[in-house]
């Protein structure tokens, strides 16, 4: 064993620690969600994306997910339900000096918040937003979500979903997005990495991280949590610049990953300054 | 940039004055939708705050622009937002969130007839238990209630005043006549305009507690990026702000939200009183009828009724122990506002049934006339 790892087993420390309130640790993951997974990735693309460190913000909304802003030790605003995206808008326009992260779920940004996410896009809000989607409602005991897959089964649909759900990244291309990204908790690395991209990019971003939900979706639909990651292996397929409109999820056929869109357009900020403030 | 302060005589609308009061309280974020009768106040905003070096934006909805200016006040920034009714309903989830976060801001609501859609241009003071009691759980908020453009000017100071120094959504409960009313709105100097702004933290920024009660009762805030590391939930927290879930905290946690504003009502609390001196009977109002009843009470002075008049510039929180004493001397209350009873219930609470006390209310859709007040006053007294 190298003498740095025998080293960290006398005393307990992560290389994240200092991004962490370590005091409010043991964390409320179920054990096989992937939930952890993304927030270690963001925590590790803010330390590798050079901002300064004050100037990083998280919002999170309701559900699993949005309990990843009180586990971050930077300034993290636990909002309502669906809410985090505006509340985030109104804390990057009153000071545009802040790099501000949206961490939510699926259930949070995609249904009750799904209009916020939209116009954010419109608007090109500089936002970096991390949706973790486990393609269902984890905290209240797994319903059906607008992510949830056709004829999956949810504790509100028990013989299969009878909606379709939702192509995020086409979402948010059609909506205006300028950088988006779809991973899963298997792909730690390219997901670290099109965050340090996202987090260091002008404009709205919005990456899409696919997570396992073992407890609630899991059981239902016959998978365990390592069943769920075997399929992010199996059927992942990383394509970069696929078109949005070809990214729904097919669990049989594949699941299209990669980095879609990354294009340049003036921010919302930008255009405000330029038209409203020089009458 | 041009000042904030438009010092001078205006012949302005009150929703204008109400957006020059805010600029004059040091606002600096506006997040609207628009909704008749407050449209005026955000149009007013989109034109003066980039002047003034603010932010105005136009968010897709009201919950969106509730939203929006919590995240602006906790990024250390005066914000603000103007509804009505429908717009005023959407809010109250958010509104919860500024009471529980203690984040200051300032919510104004153009009344309108409702309930729903109701009558969009014609006023009524039918929303004031819902400013009272609209978001979820228990808790103690602000309202104010101007009656003419002028006062809107003042009140929108106060509101700002009051949420930055207890550090929570303030309501201006207006209505749509005094919001659509042009009349002289007189602004001072600046100099002349006492600003109060929230205490920011000094010292230590590790282990920082954002709601931790300062000697004054009331937390220092930090704004985002100052790097106290802040965390704020909607979930029962401690003084730390972490989520606890136990009876306990919740006690300890409500007790301060309660207590912040009812330990400080002396300072809170604003009344007027207009010829009651000698007065026999009490007619309480506030907002666009103190304007009738002001009328009502000269009328029936007239008639050689003695009446005099109690006007609540704060509504909430209430004035119990002032009508409590009033109700001691006096032959009884008329409340006068344009609803079907909702502060003439706390009147009837407060006086405690020691004198009778009386409605004059009306559906809304217009102001009362003094002479429905005089014909309360003749047959009940």
């Amino acid at each position: 064993m190298p003498e740095t790892s025998k080293k960290s087993l006398k005393s307990p420390v992560h290389p994240l620690d200092d991004l962490l309130r370590t005091d409010r640790i043991p964390h409320i993951w179920c054990s096989g969600c992937g939930t952890g997974t993304a927030f270690s990735s963001t925590l590790t693309a803010i330390k590798g994306s050079g901002l300064e460190l004050d100037s990083v913000v998280m919002v999170s909304g309701i559900g699993c997910s949005g309990r990843a802003a009180g586990y971050i030790k930077l300034d993290s605003y636990h909002t309502t339900h669906g809410r985090a995206i505006p509340f985030a808008t109104g804390m990057k326009l009153a000071n545009p000096k802040l790099n501000v992260i949206v961490f939510s779920g699926d259930g949070d940004l995609f249904a009750i918040g799904g209009n916020h996410f939209i116009h954010a896009a419109r608007r090109n809000m500089d936002i970096t937003v991390i949706c973790v989607n486990n393609l269902n409602y984890g905290m209240t005991g797994g319903q059906a979500a607008a992510t949830t897959p056709f004829l999956a089964k949810t504790s509100t649909t028990t013989v299969g979903n009878p909606e379709a759900p939702f192509n995020l990244p086409l979402l948010a291309y059609a909506s205006g997005a300028t950088y988006i990204a779809r991973w899963t908790i298997l792909h730690t690395r390219d997901l670290t990495n099109s965050i340090i991209e996202a987090l260091n990019k002008k404009g709205f971003s919005f990456i899409e991280v696919l997570s396992p939900c073992p407890v609630n979706y899991g059981r239902r639909n016959k998978e365990k949590s390592l069943d769920t990651l075997k399929l992010y292996q199996e059927k992942g397929i990383i394509k970069n610049n696929s078109n949005p409109a070809d990214t729904d999820i097919d669990f049989e056929k594949g699941i299209i990953l990669g980095k879609f869109v990354d294009v340049d357009r003036a921010t919302c900020i930008e255009n405000y300054d330029k038209t409203c403030r020089l009458v | 940039m041009k000042p904030a302060v438009l010092t001078g005589a205006h012949y302005i609308t009150g929703d204008e004055a109400c957006a020059e009061g805010a600029l004059a309280a040091g606002c600096k974020f506006f997040g609207g939708y628009p909704i008749t009768p407050a449209t005026e106040v955000a149009e007013r905003m989109s034109e003066r705050l980039p002047e003034v070096g603010g932010t105005f934006i136009q968010m897709e909805d009201e919950i969106a622009a509730m939203a929006s200016i919590l995240g602006a006040s906790c990024a250390g920034v005066k914000s603000m937002t103007a509804t009505s009714g429908p717009g005023f309903s959407l809010m109250m989830e958010n509104i919860g969130l500024g009471i529980v976060t203690e984040t200051p801001c300032v919510v104004v609501n153009v009344q309108r007839a409702g309930p729903s859609t109701g009558l969009p241009t014609m006023g009524a003071q039918a929303d004031m238990m819902q400013a009272k009691w609209g978001s979820h759980g228990d808790y103690e908020i602000i309202a104010l209630a101007p009656s003419s453009p002028q006062e809107i000017f003042y009140q929108t100071i106060t509101a700002f005043n009051l949420s930055e120094t207890y550090r929570l959504p303030v309501l201006i409960m207006t209505d749509e006549i005094v919001g659509h009313m042009s009349e002289k709105v007189v602004i001072p100097d600046a100099k002349d305009i006492n600003i109060l702004s929230r205490i920011t933290p000094k010292g230590r920024k590790d282990n920082f507690k954002p709601f931790k009660p300062g000697p004054n009762g009331i937390a220092p805030m930090p704004a985002a990026g100052d790097g106290y590391k802040v965390h704020f939930t909607g979930l029962t927290h401690d003084e730390k702000g972490y989520p606890v879930m136990t009876v306990e905290a919740q006690a300890i946690m409500m007790d301060h939200l309660m207590n912040k504003i009812r330990n400080n009502l002396d300072k809170i609390i604003l009344t007027e009183e207009y010829r009651m001196d000698d007065a026999e009977i009490v007619i309480v109002s506030y907002g666009v009828s103190t304007r009738t009843s002001l009328a009502a009470v000269d009328e029936a002075r007239k008639l050689g009724i003695k009446a005099g008049l109690f006007r609540l510039i704060t509504v909430w929180p209430f004035p119990e122990e002032q009508i409590r004493q009033i109700a001691k001397r006096v032959k009884g209350f008329i409340t006068v506002e344009l609803n079907l009873g909702q502060i003439h219930y706390e009147v009837q609470r407060c006086a405690g049934y020691r004198v009778p006390s009386y409605l004059v209310g009306h559906p809304g859709g217009t102001i009362i006339s003094p002479d429905e007040v005089i014909k309360v006053l003749k047959e009940a007294f």
